[in-house]
Order: C-alpha cells, then structure tokens, then sequence
C-alpha cells in the first residue's frame, strides 16, 4: 500500500497573526513556519504503521502545494521518516484549488490512501481532504481519531457528533484525521536530517485551476475589555455577577 | 433566491443549532427575497417538523437516510446536492458539526459551488457577495468574497439567536434525481455517546488545566458543572497526561468551542489553549498567578487556590439556582 500524507505549512501556534499594511494579506515577517499539527500527527501515525508487522505499507510520500519558501518545512517530513515528497509550485487561493492541484498527482501515482488534517491552522478551510476525495471519486471518511492497516484492510475509528464507530474500509480512501491517531510527533534525528538530504522532492508545476473564493481583507480582534476580579472570598458576588450583569446563568 | 438548510436530527427534536441556522436562513431570505427549503433524512416526527415552520421554514423535504443506519460522507453529499438542484437553491447553508464539515465541502464540489466555513454573521454585500469568517483558529477575521452563483456556507457556533417568524410550512417527500452511491464500508462497531452534556453544543462548559494537580480532582469541576448543567473540557497538557479522554481537550489542536460561558481552572491561557475558546461570549478565569495570559481574556477572574474556590462557587451556584 502506498500512502500520501497532505501537508500544509502553518505559522508555528504561538504566532501573534498579524496583516500587512492594507491588511489585505498576512505579514509574514518574522514567522516561524510549521507543518499544520494535524498533518505531522496523520504523518506520525503513517509512520507508525509502516513499522507494524504485516502493514504492508510499502511507501510514504508527502505532498504539499505552496512555493518554494516552504521548502525548509518540508525537508523536515522526509527527515522524520518519509521517503519522498513532492510539491505543487503554487500558492493556493482556496481549498478547492489545493484539492485539484493534488488530485492530479494522486491520479497519476495511484495512491491507494492519502491522509489529511481535518483543519489547517491558518486559514482554518476544513475542506481539502473531503474536495479530493470527491474529485477523484473516493470514498472518504473524516474525524478520524485511531488507523490501522493491515494488507488492503484499513480500520478506522470515527467520532461523529453523537456516536464513534469502528469502520473497516477498503482502499482507495481519503481519511481526514483529528486528535488521537498519534501521540507525539517525531523529532528528526541527525542521521534523518542527514538521509533526508539524499531523498527526492519533487517540484511539480500547477495544473489550470479557477480559485471559486478568495479573501479580500483581514482583521484582528477587536481588544477585550479588561478583566473584573472578584475576591476569591466572594464567590457570591461573580454569580450575582454572572446572572445579573452577564446574564449568562 | 432560494435557500436550501440541512436540518439534522439526533434522536427526535431538531437540536437549538438547526433552529438558529433556520433563523439565519430566514433573515438572509428576507435580505435576498427567497424561501427556505430545509431537508430533513429519516423518519421525523411530524410535530417535530412543524417546528421549523416556527422559525421561517417554508418547506420542508423529507427523505429516508440516504445510506441506511451507516453514515456515508458520499452518499450524503449526493442527496443534499440533488435537493439544492431540486430547489434551485442559490445557498446551501449548514450548521457546524462533524457531519456538516464531512459533507459539505464534497457537495460542494458536485454543485460547483463556493463553499467557506465559519461564516460569522450576515453577507455583507451580495454582489459581489462577501461574508466574515473566522481565521487562524481564532485569532483573525477575514472578509472573504464567493465568485459562483451557488454558495455553500457553515454557520460558526453562537453567532446567530434563535428567532421566531412563523410562516406556513409545506412539507412533501423528497426523492433524489440520481441515484446514491451505495457505502463500500462496513461499520463493525458503534459506540453512543448517553448521558453527558455534548461538549460541542453546551451553553456553559467548566475546563481545567494542570493546575488541577490530577485526575482524583475534577470532582471538584464534575460538581461545579453539575451545578450549572455544564459540560466539561480541558486543556491539552490533561489529555497527554491521561487524566480525562482526548475528546474534553479545546484548543488550537483540540475541539473549538463556543458557549455562552467558559470557566478556565488552573489553566494558564496559552495561546494555542485560547484559539479554541475565544469566541465564548463569557470567560471566567480562577488562577492562583495573577500574572497567568488567561486574565488577558477573561470578563470576570478570580485570583485565589482553585481548591477553596471551586466547592465554595458550587455551593453559591446551586444556592442561586434553588432560589
Ligand atoms: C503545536 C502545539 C499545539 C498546542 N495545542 C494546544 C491546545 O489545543 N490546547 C491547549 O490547551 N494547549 C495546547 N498546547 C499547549 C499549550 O502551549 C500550553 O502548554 C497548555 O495550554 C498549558 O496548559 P495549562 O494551562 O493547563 O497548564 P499550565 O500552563 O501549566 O498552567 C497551569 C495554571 O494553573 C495555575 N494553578 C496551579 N495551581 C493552582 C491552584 N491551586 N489554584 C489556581 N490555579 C493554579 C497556574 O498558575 C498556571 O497558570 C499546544 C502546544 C503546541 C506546541
Ligand atoms: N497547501 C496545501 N498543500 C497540501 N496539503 C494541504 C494544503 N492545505 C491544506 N492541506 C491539507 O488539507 C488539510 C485541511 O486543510 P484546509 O482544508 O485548508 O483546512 C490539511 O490538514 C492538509 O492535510
């Protein structure tokens, strides 16, 4: 089984988001670049399996559509453990674009399961992994917590709004993975950094593709109002508070 | 212009999401001159039914589940596609759960149709029509403009009431004009979710942090949320430590919430942790540090050992209530 983990490159979570002057875009000064947590889990978990007796997970690549920026980012994937990767020269306007962009590839290469966040953390879309799957006529299946595969046999562990559910699947499928599928993300090593070097990343010019939406401007929160202590040996007054102020009891 | 809602039912009644998203439905109805279909799969009742009409429904479309007891993000996106042709419908409008995010962004593409999440609030224009959504988790707005004729929106969480226009409502059977993909899965196991207060769609939700100590201690939270009828969640450092299950973690990597009121216990207000709670209408900080980020968010706070102050909020909580 060959698997594709989509990996999007996110400002770290710590950053304070802020937009350029006509705050029509982010500015990007000063930002440390990640892979988006969800993906690093899904990668994580990929590689997991691959180490399992019996997977018969033969391949993990990864693939990315972004510029050549993100390179350092991606180098990373391939330092933890992927064996190869490749990117989509071009800078998204949408998910629908990210979705096309890689649809093309996974036709080519005959992928039989690609891997997905649910979210990525910066302009929080929630679509790319279902779009795919719809694109290339998958089955799909999204708030995925716990994977496994054995042979062409894909078990999944599914948490809906009201129910979870246990899933055995059959490849070729889409998973759009949330937390729980992996624990920690791996550290690369410096023989990892080093063999990632000898590792192909392929760079890959877009197809045409028409973005449907796009962002005209952006904003920061408006500041809260500070906040009102209450005496810790006055709890009484923060529920007269809560009901009567608030209006929230 | 018509408008097409997908009104989802977990056991008989329409949960308060789906009436606040039929709301938002009828006040975008009244600002484009159109109706609003909703279309409801399964065997409702038709009381329940009749409820939509209450909050600006004008029809409603019935139809059996689309892939059986099993839900199938490919089967559902071809049926709510076939009703949005069936209605001509310009939108497509869903609330803000797991299923809505499973299907919508396929439906989507089968309509080839703009879809943006997190809608928060009202169009701003038309034409070009513009609507603000939420980005980076939380921290930022972003004004965002759809060029399609058709238009596939999620509602964000809290940012529509519930209001009450009642208009006459039709409701017929609806079947699909294609043909569903039957599921190529099998579903071996499922586990239901009873009891407890949905974390996803509390109205109030009590959180706590490391500063909890350990897991013997959230009867100190389990009472205070019993109290308030609330639901309960944490932050990420509980999880990893097994101290409550992963599915109670907020945050930037866990589940973004939005209740009226959120109480933060011994947690510190880390970036990552606020991106999941930010849009709560209230924030309630106990922390012992008065320096912790969280009192940077919070309306009210408390500074004190959350030790003393927890059984003595509970007790003034349920003090109120009894009155
Ligand atoms: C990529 C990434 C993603 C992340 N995603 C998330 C996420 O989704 N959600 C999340 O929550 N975190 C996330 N984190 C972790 C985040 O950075 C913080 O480490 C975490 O939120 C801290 O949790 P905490 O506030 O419970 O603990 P701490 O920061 O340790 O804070 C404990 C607080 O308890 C207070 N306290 C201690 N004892 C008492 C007492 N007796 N009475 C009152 N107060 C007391 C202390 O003053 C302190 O403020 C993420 C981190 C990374 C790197
Ligand atoms: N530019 C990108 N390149 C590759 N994969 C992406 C990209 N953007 C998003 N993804 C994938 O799609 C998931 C959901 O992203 P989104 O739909 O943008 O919220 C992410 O977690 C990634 O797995």
């Amino acid at each position: 089984m060959k698997i594709l983990v989509c990996i999007s490159v996110v400002p770290d979570t710590t950053t304070h988001i802020r937009f350029t002057d006509k705050m029509d875009a982010l500015d990007t000064s000063g930002i440390q670049w990640i892979i988006n947590p969800w993906d690093e889990l899904a990668l994580t978990r990929a590689l997991e399996i691959r180490e399992q007796p019996g997977s018969g997970v033969t391949q993990i690549s990864v693939i990315h559509v972004g510029m050549k920026d993100t390179e350092p980012v991606i180098q990373k994937t391939l330092a933890v453990g992927a064996d190869s990767a490749c990117r989509i020269n071009h800078a998204p306007a949408d998910s629908l674009e990210t979705a096309s962009q890689i649809a093309e590839i996974v036709r080519k290469e005959l992928f039989d399961l690609v891997m997905t966040g649910h979210d990525s953390a910066d302009y929080n879309g929630s679509a790319v992994g279902e779009m795919l799957a719809e694109l290339l006529g998958w089955a799909s299946f999204s708030s995925i917590s716990s994977l496994s595969v054995a042979g062409s046999v894909i078990t999944l562990e599914r948490e809906g709004d009201i129910r979870s559910e246990t899933i055995i699947a059959k490849a070729p499928c889409v998973v759009t993975i949330q937390k729980g599928i992996a624990k920690d993300p791996r550290i690369p090593s410096l023989r990892g950094i080093m063999t990632a070097r000898s590792k192909p990343l392929t760079v890959v010019e877009p197809v045409k593709c028409v973005p449907l939406t796009r962002f005209l401007r952006f904003e920061n929160p408006a500041p809260r109002s500070q906040c009102r202590m209450v005496d810790a040996s006055n709890v009484e007054e923060l529920v007269n508070l809560l009901r009567n102020e608030a209006n929230v009891l | 212009m018509s408008i097409l809602i997908y009104a989802y039912q977990y056991g008989e009644k329409f949960p308060k999401p789906v009436l606040e998203l039929a709301s938002y439905a009828s006040a975008l109805a009244e600002q484009t001159g159109g109706t609003v279909t909703a279309i409801v799969t399964g065997n409702p009742r038709e009381s329940d039914l009749e409820m939509l009409g209450q909050y600006g429904v004008s029809k409603i479309w019935v139809t059996p589940e689309p892939a059986g007891p099993s839900f199938d993000n490919r089967a559902y996106a071809a049926l709510l596609a076939s009703a949005a042709e069936g209605c001509g419908a310009s939108f497509v409008l869903l609330a803000d759960n797991a299923i809505s995010r499973a299907v919508a962004p396929r439906m989507a593409v089968r309509l080839k149709a703009g879809y943006i999440s997190g809608v928060a609030g009202l169009p701003l224009h038309m034409d070009p029509f513009t609507v603000k959504r939420s980005v980076f988790t939380g921290k930022a707005s972003a004004y965002a403009e759809i060029l399609t004729p058709v238009k596939v929106l999620i509602l964000a969480r809290n940012t529509w009431q519930t209001i009450e226009n009642p208009v006459t409502c039709l409701i017929e059977k609806f079947t699909p004009a294609v043909s569903l993909p039957a599921p190529d899965f099998e579903v071996v196991k499922v586990m239901e979710q009873t009891g407890t207060i949905r974390l996803q769609d509390a109205e109030v939700v009590v959180s706590g942090g490391r500063g909890m100590k350990s897991a013997d201690n959230w009867k100190l939270l389990e009472d205070l949320a019993g109290a308030l009828g609330a639901a309960l969640a944490c932050s990420r450092p509980v999880t990893d430590e097994g101290w409550r299950p992963h599915q109670e973690h907020v945050g930037q990597t866990g589940k973004v919430i939005a209740p009226n009121l959120y109480i933060a216990c011994g947690i510190s207000g880390a970036i990552q942790h606020i991106g999941g709670i930010s849009s709560s209408r209230v924030i309630i900080a106990i922390n012992k540090d008065p320096e912790a980020p969280i009192f940077q968010f919070a309306r009210f706070g408390i500074i004190g050992d959350l030790f003393q102050v927890l059984p003595a909020l509970t007790q003034a909580v349920k003090k109120l209530k009894s009155e």
